[in-house]
């Protein structure tokens, strides 16, 4: 039997959409390939997500937002989609396990971490190159850690490391950061961070391990060398430069714009009918978890409209 | 699932004959504890043609590093002993990790 929407994402903008979805008595599947939750379960404090009491993990704030949409009666099933198809009155959603026949889709797939593009980044990943603090943050007990990037995760993640590292570099490539002015004032205010601005990781020092980088001013054109002490070995590069949306199962199906985020009108609908996005997936000016939450909503009330118009035909 | 710590990682792990496959996790890793259930199911799947076992890197910290493993989720599988092939970040997933057993067992 044919799903009113399927979701694909359970992350904030997934949940959410599977919230309104549900209480709208949708039949409400929502697919997850890794974590419910999304990104945001990396971050180990959510501040700014409107009440959210301080203290609240990424993970906790996600949790809730699951068993919520749940208690009102969506799916959520762990698995991975492989293609899509989307056009017409009854969608296909193809996975690992089987396919999944809807008559509504709401893409919310989100963004995965943006490299660096520094020469061996993927052979020092995981040996000293990470993207993920709350993971990674305790190989580097008392060890030297350069974090590079300039907006609110980097400097987060950076107030995040000094609980386990000894100093913390962060390396941003502008002279101001993006971030907003209260974590960039909690970052200046701690003890183990050093800014190092106007400046960029040019390459990676190391055999087996991350030992060192060599960073670039890009002003004066001077390099030097941050190094892991003797003693230690080797050291930790956290890279937080932004992100990448995770659309390339339907770049060729739904128009997207030319950094890849999939275009959508006021109402979260794509160029195809009974399609719709939400989430940072999306071409938007914020992408926040508040952000993601409300495109959920919006586009749950949205697909409940058009499967009503359907039907009246 | 095994269960590995530097008691008995050298027995299970270095000394074994045939294939390994090690899930090494964290207490703070939120994607390794997403990857856990798609790991134990592999197993149920293929526990005949590959030993699996998992490592706790919060408790095992320095045996970790001594495997080279300062990213979590990684994957690495073992033959004789030896490292033959490894997943990292973002390849850390069933679908990856399925592919690769397929691929070293495929014969077998």
């Amino acid at each position: 039997m044919a799903y009113d929407v399927i979701i694909i994402g359970a992350g904030p903008a997934g949940l959410s959409a599977g919230l309104y979805a549900a209480r709208a008595k949708m039949k409400t599947l929502i697919l997850e390939r890794e974590k419910v939750g999304g990104q945001i379960t990396g971050t180990h404090e959510v501040a700014n997500y409107p009440g959210a009491v301080e203290g609240i993990t990424g993970p906790e704030l996600t949790d809730r937002m699951a068993e919520q949409c749940k208690a009102f009666g969506a799916e959520i099933v762990k698995d991975t989609v492989t293609d899509l198809m989307l056009e017409g009155d009854l969608k296909k959603i193809t996975t690992l396990e089987g396919v999944y026949e809807t008559k509504s889709v709401i893409l919310a797939m989100g963004a995965s971490p943006r490299k660096l593009g520094v020469e061996k980044e993927d052979l020092f990943t995981g040996r000293g190159v990470s993207y993920c603090a709350t993971c990674d943050a305790d190989f580097f007990t008392g060890l030297e850690v350069v974090v590079v990037g300039g907006g609110d995760t980097a400097l987060e993640e950076a107030i995040f490391l000094t609980k386990f590292a000894k100093r913390v570099r962060v390396i941003h490539r502008r002279d101001q950061f993006r971030a907003a002015k209260s974590i960039i004032e909690k970052a200046e205010a701690n003890e183990k961070i050093e800014f190092i601005l106007d400046a960029g990781v040019k390459e990676i020092i190391g055999d087996a391990l991350v030992e060192g980088v060599v960073v670039e001013n890009f002003k004066t054109k001077e390099t030097f060398e941050v190094r892991a002490d003797e003693a230690d070995g080797f050291m930790g590069l956290f890279i937080f430069v932004g992100y990448l949306p995770d659309t390339a199962l339907v770049t060729e199906k739904v128009a997207c714009n030319d950094s890849g985020y999939i275009m959508t009108d006021t109402f979260m609908r794509t160029d195809i009918p009974g399609v719709f996005a939400a989430g940072d997936i999306r071409e938007k000016s914020l992408r926040q978890v508040v952000t993601a939450t409300a495109d959920g909503a919006i586009a749950a009330v949205q697909a409940e409209k058009y499967l009503d118009e359907n039907e009246a035909h | 699932m095994i269960e590995l710590t530097r008691d008995n990682f050298e027995a299970e792990v270095l000394n074994n004959e045939g294939l390994v496959i090690v899930d090494y996790w964290g207490e703070g890793c939120v994607p390794c504890m997403s990857l856990m259930p798609d790991f134990e199911s592999l197993e149920a799947t293929y526990s005949d043609k590959v030993k699996f076992a998992k490592l706790n890197t919060t408790a095992e910290r320095k045996l970790a590093l001594s495997q080279r493993v300062l990213g979590l989720p990684t994957i690495v599988l073992y033959s004789n002993g030896e490292r033959a092939a490894e997943l990292k970040h973002e390849k850390a997933n069933k679908m990856g990790i399925e592919a690769l057993i397929s691929a070293m067992t495929q014969g077998l």
